[in-house]
């Protein structure tokens, strides 16, 4: 029978709120990822404003019941519009008790957080994993959670011998009743996802889904209400759900870029397997190459064809690439490269989020190698920087990193579908004649833009070289020249700054506190504020997405602040550690990067957990710093 | 003789190239060089097939051989140290009506860049690849090759090189869908002329290994090698590289092997006491990858456009 905690009975049935947190954790291939996305696009699909997260395990099968195996899914929905993973989830689903360990570790879950635990283990076989169930529940309950532990397994048996594969439609339907969802609608997201293996399978997952829809009815008295987002917010918008990998995947094909040369690393393959899987249908081709070096070989050789292309990877593979980014700088060919972050150094975390190879895009190359670097802060800005890295590309002549990482690439998001057009994309290839008086590189000495031969065109034959050359690519040693070509090179950054708008401060001008922030943690980082603020704090927060050339205008934001700090999830000092001075003292990337570019003393708060960062957490960080400044204040006076 | 028709006439082309097309800067090898030959045979193949040299790319690493593209009058890629094959195979993946030329080294192709060799004669792709391989490394001044042979006394072996010499060949001829295999050495210009031209024909990769002089670090490796011809054996075959008389009768040992015996010419390659001259492997229907990599490369961008929209309709809710 089901063990209904005695708080809850006396709840109301029936809650409304205005957004909610569901995890659904299990061992490898349960299938918890599944179906949590399809309850997120249900979701998305019925209004509300959602983001699901995946939970990783490094390993692909990792031993069963272990809390390292822990794999799974976070989906926040909301009334209102989601940037993020949130704080503490509210119900949990959790296929067994062991996974959860690792889950509380991360402060996943709260005093009252709901646990709908499988029950089969309190009776199992073996002796010692009937003690770690009861020990565990113990603990869990005397931590707060209310566990409901139900008999999951036994009422899918009713329906397939083998509940491994099943269950997490059963629980699907467990879900979609809690949050009284649209049945028709999951029904028809099932059958979209089995669609490839055939009616029966649909069936079985259909039968499954009422069997857990019911279950849910009869035995849980849990039911909670988030209402959609305000149509007037929707109306006359359409929407694509995807994660930041897809979205790559997507912003390639909307760049009008026909190759992309990759070799597989986590967690950037995935926006390979999209591509590979639709490619075709707008005459692309993803090549998996035998390395990454080849990989970017590859990309340099078509983009010096004249057919731009694009490499994907991550930490690991940015230093396997670094050589042939170095090439491509020196020769002026355009590339782009994603670049989707992972932790580091070496293998590291391959699975998790870190923003630690800002400083090995922009530096990880020898001798003075100027590129353009963007940082997308939003699933939705994963597509469309694709396209503006492209055209970056092809206009500036250089290699474009577009850095992107774990939390974009696995986070899902509804978002607006892109209108693309025409101009969007590559133009057709140019094989006119080229006037062969003009050199290759016939560098305008103002903004060192040159326009590029392509081979094809006649008269415009050179020999691309990475010696230094000069601007008729003549391979040159002498003083002049090298200083000339690097002069080129790196005054394109400067027209590109030219073009660029002062960032926009999130939250007052003026104030004691401004965050500074890059990447995948805007939503985090936005929250934090707007909730500090509500709270009276005078914080407000600035997001850069280019970091080369920086956006102009951030000394003028800064110094009307008394303190900025960047938030980060990359290493930094924490200033009070052991032996930590203003003189040992190693900041976070951004923060040492705008300390150089300001010469204003920022701060910085970084951590590398390898989960992302929570609303929750950075707003207690940033009003400790503000307390401090005001504590410092006060002394002064 | 191009330009005379069988029957007598002469073909008017709109665009007659000469070997002036096809030169570049001057080349800056050592008087004596090896290259020199392979740069000139290969001219004088691209003016032959009247190839237009604004549709032709010679891709190279780092090395002596790899400044060829410097000395030719066609677009180049004088790139990375042991990757110009993917640099040649990006380019040929997106824009296959371009012609492909590779020229690497010993050290540049068996060495630093052994994975992508290996790889790029799976892929297949249309290009004549010359590895020049005069078994040192000569531009960074004598360090040991991997085809360097044992004893050969060198600055990072200044005792003599310890290990046998790698067998590029064996290698080559062990790799999956590898299509044309011919070895040459760089002071018989007919056969070096030939030998190219028959690896620019062929549709696929032309793997072309020229044994080559470098007569200031390894001198007694080719002196041996110019002043022994018994050290070779002479492949003749009707499907192999066209040999002149004059050409034959300086090899004493002369040997009759059909190209599509793989099996042949492995044991072949393996005898190193007797270095085969001419085609030993060619397989003219191996898969080439471009034939896929360049899957709708004649969209328009409007059916590129409208493909995309199909993709997000797909997906939108």
């Amino acid at each position: 029978m089901v063990d209904a905690a005695t708080a809850e009975e006396t709840a109301p049935r029936l809650r409304l709120t205005r957004e909610h947190i569901v995890e659904i954790v299990s061992d490898s291939g349960e299938g918890a990822q599944k179906a949590g996305q399809t309850f997120g696009t249900v979701c998305a699909r019925m209004g509300n404003g959602v983001w699901t997260v995946e939970i990783i395990p490094a390993e692909i099968q990792p031993p069963a019941r272990s809390p390292a195996g822990a794999s799974g899914i976070r989906i926040r929905l909301a009334s209102h519009t989601v940037t993020n993973m949130g704080d503490e989830a509210d119900i949990v689903v959790a296929f067994n008790e062991q996974v959860l360990y690792s889950r509380i570790v991360n402060g996943a879950y709260k005093e009252g957080t709901q646990v709908l635990l499988e029950d089969k283990w309190r009776d199992d076989k073996v002796p010692e994993i009937r003690e770690q169930y009861a020990k565990a529940v113990a603990e869990f309950r005397e931590n707060g959670l209310i566990v409901h532990e139900l008999p999951i397994e036994k009422a899918c048996l009713e329906i397939i011998p083998n509940p491994r594969r099943g269950k997490n439609m059963f629980v699907l339907g467990m879900l979609c009743r809690i949050y009284s969802r649209d049945v028709a609608l999951a029904k028809g997201e099932i059958a979209t996802t089995f669609k490839r293996k055939g009616e029966k399978v649909i069936d079985i997952n259909h039968r499954l889904f009422d069997a857990g829809y019911q279950f849910a009815e009869e035995t849980l008295a849990l039911e909670y209400q988030v209402p959609p987002q305000p149509l007037e917010e929707r109306e006359g918008k359409r929407f694509i759900v995807t994660n930041g990998n897809t979205a790559l995947g997507l912003g390639v094909m909307a760049s009008g870029m026909e190759l992309v040369s990759m070799y597989p690393i986590t967690p950037a393959t995935s926006a390979s397997h999209y591509l590979a899987d639709v490619y075709h249908e707008v005459g692309g081709f993803v090549h998996q190459a035998e390395d990454e070096i080849a990989a970017a070989g590859f990309a340099i050789g078509s983009s010096f064809a004249g057919k731009t292309a694009c490499t994907i990877t991550s930490g690991p593979g940015l230093a396997l690439k670094s050589e042939m980014l170095g090439l491509a700088v020196m020769a002026e060919v355009p590339l782009v490269v994603c670049l989707v972050q992972r932790g580091g150094p070496s293998t590291g975390l391959p699975t998790k989020v870190e923003q630690g190879d800002l400083l090995a895009s922009l530096f990880g190359m020898p001798g003075d190698a100027p590129k353009v670097v963007i940082a997308a802060a939003t699933i939705e800005e994963c597509l469309h920087f694709v396209v503006m890295a492209r055209r970056l590309a092809e206009t500036f002549r250089t290699p474009v990193i577009l850095l992107t990482d774990a939390n974009l690439a696995t986070g899902v998001q509804p978002y607006q579908r892109p209108e693309p057009s025409l101009d969007w994309l590559a133009p057709p290839i140019d094989q006119s004649d080229w006037d062969e008086h003009i050199p290759p590189y016939n560098w305008d000495s103002e903004t060192g833009l040159s326009p590029r031969p392509v081979p094809g065109m006649s008269g415009g034959q050179y020999i691309l070289t990475g010696l230094a050359h000069t601007n008729h690519s003549k391979v040159a040693y002498d003083s002049d020249s090298n200083q000339h070509g690097s002069n080129m090179r790196s005054r394109k950054f400067a027209a590109l700054a030219s073009t660029l708008k002062p960032p926009v401060v999130h939250g007052d001008e003026e104030g004691d506190l401004l965050v500074v922030g890059w990447g995948s943690t805007l939503g985090a980082i936005e929250e934090a504020v707007d909730r500090a603020r509500a709270e009276g704090f005078k914080i407000s927060s600035l997001h850069l997405r280019f970091i080369l050339p920086m956006e102009p205008g951030l000394k003028a934001i800064f110094k009307r602040f008394r303190k900025i700090m960047t938030v980060e999830i990359n290493y930094s000092d924490d200033p009070d550690a052991p032996l930590i001075t203003e003189e040992t003292r190693r900041y976070a990337q951004l923060a040492m990067l705008l300390r150089a570019h300001t010469l204003i003393d920022i701060d910085c708060w970084s951590v590398v957990y390898g989960h992302p960062l929570q609303p929750g957490m950075i707003k207690n960080v940033l009003i400790e710093r503000l307390k401090e400044l005001q504590g410092e204040t006060s002394c002064s006076d | 003789m191009f330009g005379l028709k069988p029957d007598w006439s002469l073909e008017v082309f709109e665009r007659y190239f000469t070997m002036g097309d096809y030169a570049g800067g001057e080349a800056r090898w050592c008087p004596g060089c090896g290259d020199h030959a392979v740069l000139t045979a290969a001219q004088k193949v691209l003016r032959d097939e009247q190839q237009r040299p604004e549709m032709s790319v010679c891709v190279s690493g780092i090395g002596c051989s790899s400044r060829m593209p410097h000395y030719l009058g066609t677009y180049g890629f004088h790139g990375l140290h042991g990757r110009a094959l993917p640099v040649a195979c990006g380019i040929k993946s997106r824009r296959p009506d371009l012609d492909v030329w590779v020229a690497t080294g010993d050290g540049d192709c068996f060495s630093i860049g052994t994975a992508h060799w290996i790889h790029a004669l799976r892929y297949n792709m249309d290009m004549t690849l010359m590895v020049f391989d005069n078994a040192i490394y000569g531009l960074t001044k004598a360090q040991t090759s991997p085809t360097s042979p044992q004893g050969l006394k060198t600055n990072t072996h200044p005792f003599g090189a310890i290990l046998d010499p790698h067998n590029p060949l064996t290698v080559t001829l062990g790799v999956t869908n590898v299509s044309f295999v011919a070895q040459v050495a760089d002071w018989n210009p007919p056969l070096l002329y030939e030998t190219l031209k028959a690896a620019y024909r062929h549709k696929g990769t032309g793997f072309v290994r020229i044994i080559q002089r470098c007569p200031v670090y390894s001198d007694n490796f080719s002196k041996e090698l110019q002043q022994n011809p018994d050290r070779f054996v002479l492949l003749e075959h009707q499907q192999g590289i066209p040999v002149d008389k004059s050409v034959s009768r300086q090899f004493p040992n002369r040997l009759e092997h059909d190209p599509s015996d793989l099996g042949r010419a492995f044991q072949l390659a393996a005898d190193t006491s007797r270095l085969p001259l001419g085609l030993l492997y060619h397989n003219p229907d191996a898969q080439c990858y471009e034939d896929l990599s360049s899957q709708g490369v004649a969209m328009t961008p409007e059916q590129r456009l409208a493909g995309f929209n199909t993709v997000l309709d797909r997906i939108t809710v």
